[in-house]
């Protein structure tokens, strides 16, 4: 809503000194979002004075027609002398009076007007448009053609009112009622403690049965309906200056004298107004539901199908309205038009108002089913005080006849469905107990009246509501009246005492040692979109039948290409791997931990549940029944060298190992040890894919993969050779944890080390033999580590040794060299059982 | 120790003649001195103090002189051995402190050579800012509350007091979940009732409906509005919301918590400022400011000083906020007649900006790790 300050003060006696930003500090400490105060006439200074056109020579010697005009600007130019002006619009006459800028005068954009020789002659000044004055565009792209009453010589900036502020409000959807000036006059005063002229406050004739006839089928959709006629009107009439300027000024573009009155009454009053042209109408107007697939020409030119749902203003004919959005093309007001030959005017001359009240949520469905917001229904949505209806449609009336010359008819049509005003009892210490704040039932009182309630009780307070605050329906409604009309800047601060909490969950803390651990690795976190499309999964080189190509789909994306929601957190990574190495960083690990989405296996709907109790533990189950799992994943990506070479030797490329050491982090992290086997699985490489399982109650589940991707991804991709990934499922390794760990106790005895290098099969896993020998070595094993492997042609074709280093160790004694052999032997003899494994060199 | 000696030899008595000792210490000195390095004094040592050196053979002749004799050869003998190890002693830790001199300077390095070897990893500051504002409140005694982020509209919306067809509901540009019927063959347009949250107010409703008041939680969260992305918009953005809901509590004790929060983040004499606003899920609402932690509003009307950070405006916009509308309490089973409570929820990607000097939204979303690095564990 846009309120010039001028326009504003009509209603309000503010201070003569009070700014557009001074108004704006109060209307938002009252709650009105006034995101602007727009300056009107900045960098404007006069002369700026009206002139009338004498004469007008046309200059043809140039590309374009000029135009060589004598202007009388009366003594404004100190001579009397007719001025002098080069002019190369052609959208007046001679003895038209116009707007002319004298030397000396500055335009908004620093355009200062001076004396200059242009076009062969000397122009002394300039015939204004209304861009140039920064009025906005008018429509019509041409100079300014006043009417012709106005003097020669008048201060054009204040004929134009050029100089104005105007405030730019964000109207919040419950407060309907400041999408008027009315409204906005009402919370102005309230805000300075000044008296409001209401301009709703209107002497209105008693309905009577002979007005326009009026016929509601629907009193729901539409329970009031005021209709008044006024006819002979004179079509030639034009909208005066003052009334176009506070049309322009609140944002709406002058079109003719009746559409003018109708939107500046809406401005107004906030009541849309619809006229009709009476003699384009065909008997009574009526309110009803559409019928499914009826059509109508709106306004706009657009045939619109209606719905069944739709509210429709009808005459004989049919359907001539969308209500409260959008009037129909044939039964509008006819534009004047003026006939070239006789100079006759024709247009409208009889008009039928409707200011009527339409229900809210209907409105509002219809506009959104037609995509077609309308300053009306913008209104009807938010809630327009149906109390007004009368006294807009005779201000509409007023309007008429005062500038149109019409005569208003004696019929007033009114249909009102019957409505009790709505009352709301709260007890009269409620916003002191909302507010924490000591108002006191007088304040509280004083201050829902300001709103425009009745107030009555002592303790209980029973507070009836104005019309036009359908916000206004519990009792913390009125609290919020009373403590932002109060003040919200004087607030008290206080604490509340919270129970002792319990710090974070384990969940949680997990997710945030995983970030910390993998970040201490050298990993960078990104934080990546989760919309994926059919290519990313085709890029991955997913198999038709792959869990992970059912998903989770959007109805309205941003992109087609990616309408769907991710069910791995690879191709996000991925794709800002390829984009920091296309920007010139080469050496990469990143990491990324968040949700993926899997559809369930029978997705329903999630079905609206009510609002008014609790829902049951079984509804809400079905509503979570039909969400997919939702469950949060770490992953890592790796690209470029693991460590930098640099003065103090040789870099290391990142490989696999690097991104099943990243697995081994976030499981330590989770507090969990991970079993590591062999995979083929897409998008890794098929002999570089481990796979990471946990125990889980006994059960071995599979929790994540990682290695060096497929050759295809990384080309498919566009990503640096040899690149390696990791994802593994935090909410399953959480699960795995089996609580608090277990300390090692310490042993001060000796140590005895023994090292074994077995040659095995080169197909059997380390993880295996490393298994069998701790298993076999028993429990005067304190560690074992691999140290190296070894493949060559002293080992055979296929056959690799691994050498381990076992550290032996004793609680409660030192070991004597038999028993650490005995027990390497009894860990070789295990291996050699279960994975063949040879004592090299035996 | 070995038994006296009885069978002493008394010629032998002459080669303990003092200045024969005195001689032998005179020698094993200046050998001492002469020794240029430790190698050399090591020779030295063998030479004077080594069990054939003259003065341990001196030393043990005493054992054969007469009994009368002994004490005074003793004497004099110990004394020169004595002044010998001294003098070696002393000598040895000059040699070692002129070795240790040359070789400590020989092995010094240049220390400001750089070292990136495995160059250092880094959280988003997105993650770690939503942790410390979490943390904030966690040490107020506020637990941390997480939902999901494909969530129904229920949850979403109509829980939080937006009605249907209000104007409300279309403020924020959803992303809406296709229906899906088995088999993954979706219609576009299917009503699924779920969509992507689009805030973290939906976890109040959870919060609310799975636990009994006392509730005092904070929801930190990714959400969701169609927005397209650009300098100052991402359709993916994290939020961070409050909810408390006891016995009493009061908008003063929503400003008071506000209040501590801008303290805790940004200084003590850090405040807000509350304007009234509409949200459907609190009654009374308000939009909350917070001082600018720049210009403290000192740049307000002072053109010589403008601020960047709150467009000299002296009030940086946080948020909205407000005490949970009795509707709210209601659909998720808290008796209002019992409870109040107040909630605020504000966007992390705006707070980083203004509070890290971020100009464009896009830094914060495309992963470079140019951008993300510097910012290291914590915030």
């Amino acid at each position: 809503m846009r309120v010039p300050l001028s326009w504003l003060r009509e209603y309000v006696d503010l201070p003569a000194t009070e700014t557009g930003r001074d108004v704006q500090a109060k209307l938002i400490s009252a709650g009105l979002e006034v995101e602007t105060v727009e300056q009107l006439g900045a960098g404007l200074t006069g002369p700026l004075v009206v002139g009338k056109v004498l004469t007008i020579e046309e200059l043809t010697d140039f590309k374009k027609p000029i135009r060589f005009c004598t202007v009388d600007v009366g003594q404004a130019n100190g001579t009397g002398e007719p001025q002098e002006i080069i002019c190369g619009a052609r959208n007046f006459a001679e003895g038209d009076k116009v707007v002319v800028a004298l030397p000396g005068a500055v335009l908004p954009g620093d355009f200062r007007i001076a004396e200059r020789k242009t076009y062969g002659r000397v122009s002394r000044g300039m015939i204004c448009s209304g861009d140039e004055l920064g009025m906005g565009d008018d429509g019509t792209h041409g100079i300014i053609v006043l009417p012709p009453e106005h003097e020669v010589g008048t201060d054009a900036t204040v004929l134009l009112e050029l100089f104005d502020e105007v405030l730019d409000i964000a109207v919040t959807p419950d407060r309907g009622y400041c999408l008027s000036m009315r409204g906005v006059a009402r919370e102005t005063a309230t805000a300075y403690g000044l008296p409001l002229r209401d301009p709703a406050l209107l002497d209105v004739p008693a309905p009577n049965s002979y007005g326009y006839p009026v016929q509601i089928t629907d009193p729901i959709g539409c329970d009031r309906f005021t209709a008044r006629t006024v006819v002979g009107l004179a079509p030639e009439a034009r909208s005066p200056i003052w009334l176009q300027r506070r049309l322009q000024k609140a944002g709406m573009r002058s079109i003719s004298l009746a559409v003018d009155i109708t939107n500046y009454v809406m401005l107004e009053l906030g009541q849309p107004i619809h006229a009709y042209d009476r003699n384009r109408l065909d008997g009574p107007l009526g309110v009803r539901r559409a019928e499914a697939g009826e059509k109508i020409t709106t306004l706009d030119g657009t045939v619109r199908v209606l719905d069944a749902a739709d509210l429709v203003i009808t005459d004989n004919r049919g359907p001539i309205g969308i209500a409260g959005v959008m009037g129909g093309a044939n039964t509008e007001i006819a534009d004047p038009v003026t006939d070239p030959e006789t100079g006759i005017v024709t247009g409208s001359s009889e008009v039928v108002i409707e200011a009527a009240h339409f229900d809210a949520i209907s409105i509002a469905r219809t506009a959104r089913r037609h995509k077609l917001s309308s300053e009306a229904s913008k209104r009807f949505e938010r809630g327009v005080d149906p109390q007004a209806a009368a006294a807009a449609a005779q201000r509409c009336v007023d309007l008429l006849v005062l500038l149109a010359g019409g005569t208003a008819e004696a019929g007033v049509t009114e249909v009102a469905a019957p409505s009790a005003p709505r009352t709301i009892a709260m007890p009269a210490n409620h916003p002191d107990k909302v507010a924490g704040v000591d108002y006191g039932r007088e304040t509280v009182v004083r201050r829902l009246q300001e709103v425009g309630c009745d107030v009555y009780g002592q303790d209980e307070l029973i507070v009836t509501v104005p019309s036009w605050r359908p916000d206004l329906n519990e009792p913390n409604d009125l609290a919020e009246e009373v403590i932002r009309l109060e003040g919200y800047e004087n607030l008290p601060s206080t604490l509340p005492k919270p129970p002792a909490g319990r710090g974070l969950t384990e969940r949680q803390r997990v997710h945030r040692r995983v970030g910390r651990a993998l970040a201490g690795a050298g990993y960078v976190e990104a934080l990546n979109y989760p919309f994926i499309g059919e290519q990313a999964l085709d890029q991955l080189g997913l198999d038709a039948d792959d869990a992970r190509r059912r998903l989770v789909k959007l109805v309205n994306p941003l992109s087609d290409e990616e309408p769907a929601l991710r069910t791995t957190l690879l191709p996000g990574l991925l794709g800002a791997l390829r984009r920091n190495d296309s920007r010139g960083s080469h050496d990469l690990a990143l990491f990324e931990t968040g949700l993926v989405f899997r559809p369930g296996d029978q997705p329903g709907v999630a079905v609206r549940l009510g609002v008014d109790r609790r829902p049951t533990d079984e509804e809400i189950a079905r509503v979570n029944a039909a969400l997919p799992a939702q469950p949060r994943r770490a992953a890592v990506v790796l690209a470029g060298a693991r460590e930098q070479a640099g003065w103090w030797g040789k870099g290391r490329p990142s490989d696999w190992a690097d991104a099943v050491e990243a697995g081994r982090t976030v499981a330590a992290e989770a507090g969990v040890e991970l079993i590591i086997s062999a995979d083929q699985h897409a998008p890794w490489h098929p002999g570089r894919c481990a796979a990471f399982h946990v125990e889980v109650d006994g059960e071995k589940v599979l929790v994540g993969h990682a290695g060096e991707l497929h050759p295809r991804v990384v080309k498919a991709f566009g990503l640096p050779a040899r690149a390696c990934a990791m994802e593994i499922d935090l909410d399953l390794l959480e699960k795995a944890n089996e609580g608090p760990l277990k300390a090692p106790r310490i042993s001060s005895f000796p140590v005895a080390t023994q090292d074994v290098a077995l040659v095995v099969a080169g197909n059997v896993p380390a993880a295996e033999v490393e298994a069998a020998l701790t298993e076999g070595a028993g429990e005067l094993l304190e560690s074992i580590r691999l140290f190296d492997v070894y493949t060559g042609d002293q080992l055979g074709e296929g056959s690799k040794s691994l050498a381990y280093a076992l550290k032996f160790r004793a609680t409660d004694r030192t070991l004597t060299v038999d028993e650490a052999s005995a027990a390497r032997d009894a860990a070789v003899a295990l291996a050699t059982e279960r994975t063949g494994a040879v004592l090299r060199g035996a | 120790m070995s038994a006296p000696n009885k069978s002493y030899d008394p010629v032998e008595v002459e080669a303990l003649k003092p200045e024969e000792i005195e001689r032998m210490r005179d020698e094993a000195l200046a050998a001492f001195a002469a020794a240029g390095d430790l190698d050399e004094l090591a020779h030295a040592k063998t030479a004077h103090t080594g069990g054939t050196s003259p003065l341990a053979l001196a030393n043990r002749e005493i054992g054969a002189l007469p009994p009368q004799a002994k004490a005074a050869a003793g004497k004099i003998v110990g004394q020169a051995r004595g002044i010998v190890s001294k003098a070696l002693a002393t000598r040895q830790s000059e040699l070692e402190a002129e070795r240790d001199a040359r070789v400590l300077v020989e092995e010094a390095v240049d220390v400001t050579l750089p070292y990136d070897r495995v160059p250092a990893g880094a959280r988003h500051p997105l993650t770690t800012l939503m942790e410390r504002v979490s943390d904030v409140f966690v040490s107020m005694g506020y637990e941390v509350a997480e939902g999901p982020e494909v969530e129904a509209e229920w949850f979403n919306f109509d829980a939080l007091n937006f009605v249907p067809d209000h104007p409300a509901r279309q403020m924020q540009d959803t992303f809406f979940v296709q229906g899906t019927s088995v088999e993954g063959t979706a219609t576009t347009g299917d009503e699924s009732g779920v969509v992507l949250r689009t805030h973290t107010s939906p976890v109040q409703a959870r919060t609310l409906i799975d636990r009994e008041p006392p509730v005092y939680v904070v929801c930190p969260g990714r959400v969701y509005r169609t927005d397209e992305l650009d300098a100052t918009h991402t359709p993916v953005f994290h939020q961070i919301e409050l909810l408390a809901v006891d016995e009493g509590l009061t908008m003063a004790d929503l400003k008071g918590t506000l209040d501590h929060m801008v303290q805790a983040l940004f200084g003590p004499d850090m405040k807000t400022r509350l304007r009234p606003n509409f949200f459907p899920f609190t009654e009374p609402s308000a939009e909350m400011d917070m001082l600018c932690y720049v210009c403290r509003g000192e740049s307000v009307g002072n053109p010589d000083r403008p601020c960047r950070t709150c467009g000299s405006e002296g009030w940086i916009e946080l948020g909205g906020c407000g005490m949970v509308n009795p509707k709210v309490l209601t659909a998720c089973g808290v008796d209002p007649e019992k409870y109040s409570g107040f909630a605020f929820g504000f966007g992390i990607e705006r707070m980083l900006m203004f509070r890290h000097n971020v100009d464009d939204m896009r830094d914060m979303v495309e992963g470079d790790v140019r951008f993300t690095r510097p910012f290291g564990m914590e915030i």
